[in-house]
């Protein structure tokens, strides 16, 4: 499967070329040398590759940049036995993604350029996909002291996020917002009000049955929309993560068409269920934000389409058996998403909702520009690609996962699409 | 020696479980009911105990302090001759959830017919019945269901009232936190009864109007030609300012008094599934009056309920087959 050294040059021929930044859509070649993009195009190779050079046939198959997915949680250091920098990795590989950026609520807590430099050692000495972090926001995730913010900036810190935890004090967000604007990085926040968001799954009908206290879908909007206006007094660069309900699309749709530094993303599970998927206390569909109501989960759909959720993350977050076979309040939260992320995106392709070229954007270059990056098929950038068929059916088997974690309410889902090989820095890593 | 069933023809219980009311048919809920009358019949002190269940085997597992359900349970299992046990597994709050898995494997190992249990979360009961390879009945699961209570508080109602269909049923307080009220709410919908919730906005649960039932405000209102108030416990608790402000304003607007009963029909009964916080959701007078009041009904009608519902899942088919000698 993953293969070790990296070639000197491989042509890719018989490809779908699939760039968002430029907007290319067409069948083509493209060479890398070494670890970078030396060249592509429609007519790049048209009489055939030069002596050589490795040879990968597409066989027509669609040839992206990787995914670059904005929001997993590896679970090391401190829970090696839910995830691993290592098992994750190779979860990421096998699901297309060449790029992906955790979230600071290890244990230890990466709120210290040490943290920050742990993950960067780990991932090296695993060699497959990029693995970068976020650092907590405020010390310890307690939501009182700003971090370093410019110290773990410079130690490639991606962003700033207290993780699962909302910053609840307006004080401490506009203060890290405003000090943030003097660097090149991004404030993410998890928007749900801590006070109201105390409940096990969506507040309504079904949480009433079910006995289970509701999370109102107005815990959201309601921190959103104050964290909103602080950006708009700061000016700080505000990105927004899972965004679950009609009433947040809206906010953000306002705030974007007011001109505010403003970003967000969402994850397959929010447009792909609605809160029945709960039901029977269902523990591999219990999530924070909670599965929402039908209207919101076609609201999301949506405004993934139409740009006003600018990404996709997996939101990959593993929990063991002994975590989730247990009553649902005392189940953790999370869904495992890496090796699920393009296939469940990619419904929304074949529902006729959004062109490919547009879905691999929210999977690619938006988040990757979200945290000052860039992800694209272009001579010089790095060579990390995705090779995908877009139409294979399939059905998805937990049992299967790399991940070391299987929860996942999608087992037994049919599919469509499905990754053929993974490129990072030149190097394949991964060979269906 | 079985006394003539009034079950001819009847569907019987096709349930390996009984984990809630709702789901069940109406004639499911007739079954159980008709069964839990024929032991109801039954005078205890001169029936001597059955043997129809001798040789099974029912542990009572409570994973919550309960004094009244347990002890009916038992009762109720004693009655029809089955070896009973009871296990109270002391739950701090965080490890509880492992208890669950590790007693279901525990128990699982030593092979009884049925099992009893109860939870403080929603869902849970339900969770052990799929991890043990007996027939498990909820005797109340956080703020799910407690479906032996409504079928308890279903029979005293027909019992009183002849039947069950076109009455008004007012259900009143912590309708929120409340599995009795889930249970009643299901089974007296299902079988054509009019049911409303009163309680204060902070105790009813949103959305509750899609289970079938009008929800008020004005106790007066609410009662207003009902038929059967019921009445749910309020803990203390939840009384200091969190969902009331205090006792007394709760029992000035909500709790239950000659006056605001004066609202419901002249022949309203009067329910409480027990234990009573007397002057906080029922004024004392009226609990003891016995021409208003159900509750001392209730508690005789849960051991014949029990009984019915331990009969229906360990004979299952053989009571809806005959057994009318």
């Amino acid at each position: 499967m993953a293969v070790a050294g990296t070639p000197e040059r491989v042509a890719y021929l018989n490809a779908r070329l699939l760039d968002p930044a430029s907007g290319l859509d067409a069948p083509g070649a493209l060479l890398t040398e070494g670890t970078r993009i030396a060249d592509l195009g429609p007519r790049l190779f048209a009489d055939g590759p030069p002596e050589g050079v490795e040879v990968v046939d597409c066989g027509g198959a669609c040839l992206a940049p990787g995914l670059v997915d904005m929001r997993v949680q590896l679970r090391e250091p401190g829970e090696e036995h839910k995830e691993t920098i290592a098992t994750a990795s190779r979860a990421a590989a096998a699901g297309g993604v060449t790029s992906m950026v955790a979230l600071p609520n290890t244990e230890p807590v990466v709120d210290d350029v040490a943290g920050v430099e742990f993950v960067a050692r780990r991932a090296r000495e695993e060699k497959l996909v990029k693995v970068y972090t976020y650092a907590a926001l405020t010390r310890g995730l307690e939501g009182r002291e700003i971090t370093e913010i410019g110290l773990l900036h410079e130690y490639g810190a991606r962003g700033f996020t207290d993780g699962l935890k909302p910053v609840a004090e307006a004080q401490v967000l506009r203060r890290a917002l405003a000090y943030s604007t003097a660097f090149e990085t991004v404030v993410l926040q998890h928007p749900q009000e801590p006070s109201l968001a105390t409940g096990l799954m969506n507040g309504g009908e079904m949480a009433t049955r079910l006995g289970l206290s509701g999370i109102p879908p107005l815990a959201e909007v309601m921190l959103l929309e104050r964290d909103l206006r602080l950006v708009e007094m700061t000016g700080g660069r505000y990105h927004a993560a899972l965004i679950s309900t009609a009433q947040s699309v809206e906010a953000i749709r306002r705030a974007k068409a007011r001109g505010l530094p403003v970003t967000c993303d969402t994850a397959p599970h929010y447009f792909t269920l609605d809160e029945s998927a709960v039901g029977d206390y269902r523990t591999f569909a219990k999530v924070m934000p909670p599965l929402r109501r039908e209207a919101d989960r076609q609201a999301v759909a949506e405004a993934v389409a139409d740009g006003t959720i600018d990404a996709i993350c997996s939101d990959h977050a593993p929990q063991d058996q002994d975590a989730k076979r247990l009553p649902f309040a005392l189940a953790e939260w999370g869904i495992v998403g890496l090796e699920t992320l393009l296939p469940l995106s990619l419904a929304l392709v074949q529902q006729g909702r959004m062109p490919l070229l547009e879905l691999l954007r929210r999977l690619t270059q938006a988040p990757a520009g979200i945290l000052h990056g860039r992800a694209a098929l272009a001579p010089g950038l790095p060579a990390d690609l995705l090779l995908f068929d877009p139409e294979r059916r399939w059905s998805i088997e937990t049992g299967r996962f790399l991940s070391k974690s299987k929860n996942s309410p999608f087992d037994g889902q049919a599919v469509q699409g499905t990754v053929l090989r993974s490129v990072v820095d030149g190097r394949t890593i991964f060979q269906a | 020696m079985t006394a003539a069933l009034p079950l001819g023809g009847a569907p019987g219980f096709p349930h390996r479980h009984l984990l809630g009311i709702e789901g069940l048919s109406r004639g499911e809920i007739e079954f159980l009911l008709d069964l839990a009358d024929h032991y109801a019949a039954q005078d205890p002190r001169e029936h001597k105990p059955s043997s129809i269940l001798a040789g099974y085997t029912v542990i009572n597992l409570f994973f919550e302090t309960s004094t009244r359900t347990r002890t009916s349970f038992e009762l109720a299992a004693k009655r029809l001759g089955a070896e009973v046990t009871n296990m109270s597994v002391a739950t701090s709050s965080i490890k509880k959830g492992e208890t669950l898995i590790d007693t279901a494997m525990t128990l699982t190992a030593m092979r009884p017919d049925l099992l009893v249990v109860r939870h403080p979360d929603s869902g849970a009961v339900s969770l052990l019945s799929e991890k043990v390879d007996c027939a498990v009945i909820n005797g109340g699961d956080g703020s799910h269901e407690h479906p032996t209570q409504a079928l308890l508080d279903a029979l005293s109602i027909r019992r009183s009232k002849g039947h069950l269909a076109g009455l008004v049923v007012a259900i009143c307080g912590d309708v929120l936190h409340s599995r009795v009220a889930r249970s009643n709410i299901h089974l007296l919908t299902t079988m054509g009864a009019e049911v409303r919730v009163i309680a204060p906005p902070t105790l009813l649960p949103s959305g509750i109007e899609g289970l079938g039932v009008k929800a008020f405000h004005d106790m007066r209102k609410g009662l207003a030609d009902a038929d059967i108030v019921m009445m749910l416990r309020l803990q203390n608790e939840r009384m200091q300012g969190s969902y009331v402000p205090s006792v007394r304003e709760y029992f000035r607007f909500y709790g239950l008094d000659q006056e605001k009963l004066a609202a419901a029909k002249p022949d309203a009964l009067v329910m409480h599934p027990g234990p009573m916080n007397r002057g906080v959701e029922i004024d004392s007078e009226l609990a003891d009056d016995i021409a208003r009041s159900l509750i001392r009904t209730q508690v005789a009608m849960g051991v014949a309920v029990r009984m019915a519902c331990l009969d229906a899942l360990l004979r299952g088919s053989q009571i809806a087959g005959g057994e009318q000698a």
